[in-house]
């Protein structure tokens, strides 16, 4: 799965960073029909955890009600130099992942 | 439903509501989804306050209407926010979503985008640390494209 | 319904003249200043605006080697920022090897089949509209340029005549909205120039990308009219009179539209 994650590469410590995150998904709300009048099957990305160097920082439980491609926005604090990780799964259970490197100073 | 259908409900539907929705107050948008608010919150009271929703007042489409929840909180290991729940009057899954935080957030903010079923209120209900509960809501008038799309 | 509604009150108010001179509308403007703050805010910032995903998309795909002879793009072309800076603002043109008109999905698909030796790609796949979303980045700025010449003449003045011809159960043509009463309200919306230079563009409408093709076949079936089939002449025949008309306006590809 594609997506696209937006954070900055340095922060001081302390800072609360901000972090956006884009993924390409239909979000299908299983309330829409294919051409041929068949119903199309429920399928969202329905949970995304992002962690910061291996510790839980956010979590998102997802339904019908966001918009296809979601998009989030949130912040971390800047507390140590190293890696934040996202990942997700979708109804169908295909999983996705992304990650990012953050230098904190002072 | 067909796009057209919907459509069409959706527009007479939200018509019929505008006039009823201006005189109504915040409790009668949360009335609504009491029971879904009880099941979200274990039965605890939701006061109205520290929870800011932003959304525009006129959305384009029902389909990504833009909108970001602030609550009143400093954050700390031991006053900060751990959950916000985005909940819809009028979509067929009320529950939008719900985005758990901590302190390691930094800051008591989530934007996102979601998918509005007409015109209605929306609602962002923020679990404290301190077991409270706060709400805010919003009003949005969601329009549609003037012509018809069927590709 | 309240949108037909609008276009029946329109139709009959204003639309008393017919035919129109083909030309372009003074000045040009952009869709994007007819639109919400918001879809302007969000076609502005290039991590929130959707359709950067099918541009990210693209540039993967640029690279990738596919077909009998295991050639990407990257092959030939080298760095797109380069060889393809300029390139989407020229479509449609006509092919100089098979001497037809293609627009720059057109152009993708023939490279497909006469280079890389693959199937090409279907429309409005999301392969093809990261492609051509990612070649039209590269050219995002840069004003469209296109006029007829003596091989697409005729295609040409069939999209102009397309354009001005009354169609569906509405009895509209392109021109009724879009050169008569651009700037004016229909519905909760202001009826733009009707210019291509946003596509491939995220419609929310859509919940995705899409070509300008699938934007016409809309206004196909919004006059009530029956869509022609992707691929088709007309279609090809209205995109090339549409550049022209539209040319001096700068590309915003990926752009974004209710």
């Amino acid at each position: 799965m594609l997506a696209r994650v937006q954070l900055p590469r340095a922060a001081r410590r302390g800072e609360a960073i901000e972090i956006r995150i884009a993924i390409q998904h239909p979000m299908e709300t299983g309330f829409r029909f294919d051409l041929m009048g068949r119903p199309i099957p429920k399928n969202v990305v329905h949970t995304l955890v992002a962690r910061y160097n291996g510790e839980e920082i956010f979590r998102a439980e997802m339904g019908s009600g966001i918009a296809a491609n979601p998009y989030l926005r949130f912040y971390a604090l800047a507390e140590a130099s190293g890696e934040i990780t996202f990942e997700w799964v979708d109804d169908a259970g295909n999983r996705g992942a992304e990650r990012a490197a953050i230098s904190v100073t002072g | 439903m067909r796009p057209a259908r919907r459509r069409f409900v959706s527009i007479v539907a939200s018509a019929a509501a505008l006039p009823w929705l201006a005189g109504r107050g915040a409790e009668a948008a949360a009335e609504a989804l009491a029971p879904l608010i009880a099941k979200i919150t274990g039965g605890a009271p939701v006061r109205e306050g520290r929870v800011r929703l932003e959304i525009p007042r006129l959305a384009d489409n029902g389909h990504s209407v833009p909108l970001r929840v602030v609550v009143d909180s400093p954050m700390t290991a031991y006053d900060h926010v751990l959950s916000i729940t985005l909940l819809s009057e009028r979509n067929p899954r009320p529950l939008m979503a719900t985005f758990h935080l901590g302190p390691k957030c930094g800051r008591p903010e989530v934007a996102t985008r979601v998918r509005l079923n007409g015109t209605q209120r929306v609602i962002a209900i923020a679990r404290l640390s301190d077991g409270t509960y706060w709400s805010g809501t919003a009003e949005v008038e969601v329009t549609e494209s003037a012509c018809l799309d069927a590709t | 319904m309240r949108a037909d509604l609008g276009c029946l009150l329109l139709c009959c108010s204003v639309f008393a003249a017919a035919a129109a001179e083909p030309a372009r509308p003074i000045p040009l403007k952009s869709g994007i200043e007819f639109a919400s703050e918001d879809i302007r805010k969000l076609q502005a910032d290039d991590f929130a605006n959707p359709g950067m995903l099918w541009v990210v998309r693209g540039e993967k795909l640029w690279s990738e080697a596919a077909g009998e002879r295991a050639k990407s793009c990257a092959s030939c072309h080298g760095e797109a920022a380069a060889s393809m800076k300029g390139v989407a603002v020229r479509y449609p043109r006509v092919d100089a090897g098979t001497a037809r008109l293609v627009n720059l999905e057109g152009r993708i698909n023939l490279c497909r089949t006469r280079n890389q030796g693959a199937p090409p790609f279907e429309y409005e796949s999301d392969e093809l509209l990261a492609l051509a979303a990612y070649l039209a980045y590269q050219s995002r700025g840069l004003v469209l340029a296109v006029a007829p010449d003596a091989q697409s003449r005729r295609r040409f003045e069939r999209g102009r005549d397309l354009y001005h011809t009354r169609i569906g159960q509405m009895n509209l043509s392109c021109a009724h909205c879009h050169d008569r009463n651009w700037g004016k309200q229909l519905g909760p919306e202001t009826i733009t120039q009707g210019h291509g230079n946003a596509y491939p563009a995220y419609r929310l409408e859509w919940q995705r990308l899409g070509s300008l093709a699938r934007r016409i076949r809309s206004c196909f079936y919004g006059v009530r009219a029956a869509m022609p089939p992707y691929g088709a002449a007309e279609l090809l025949d209205l995109e090339l009179y549409i550049a022209w008309r539209g040319s001096g306006l700068a590309l915003e590809a990926p752009g974004v539209r209710r």
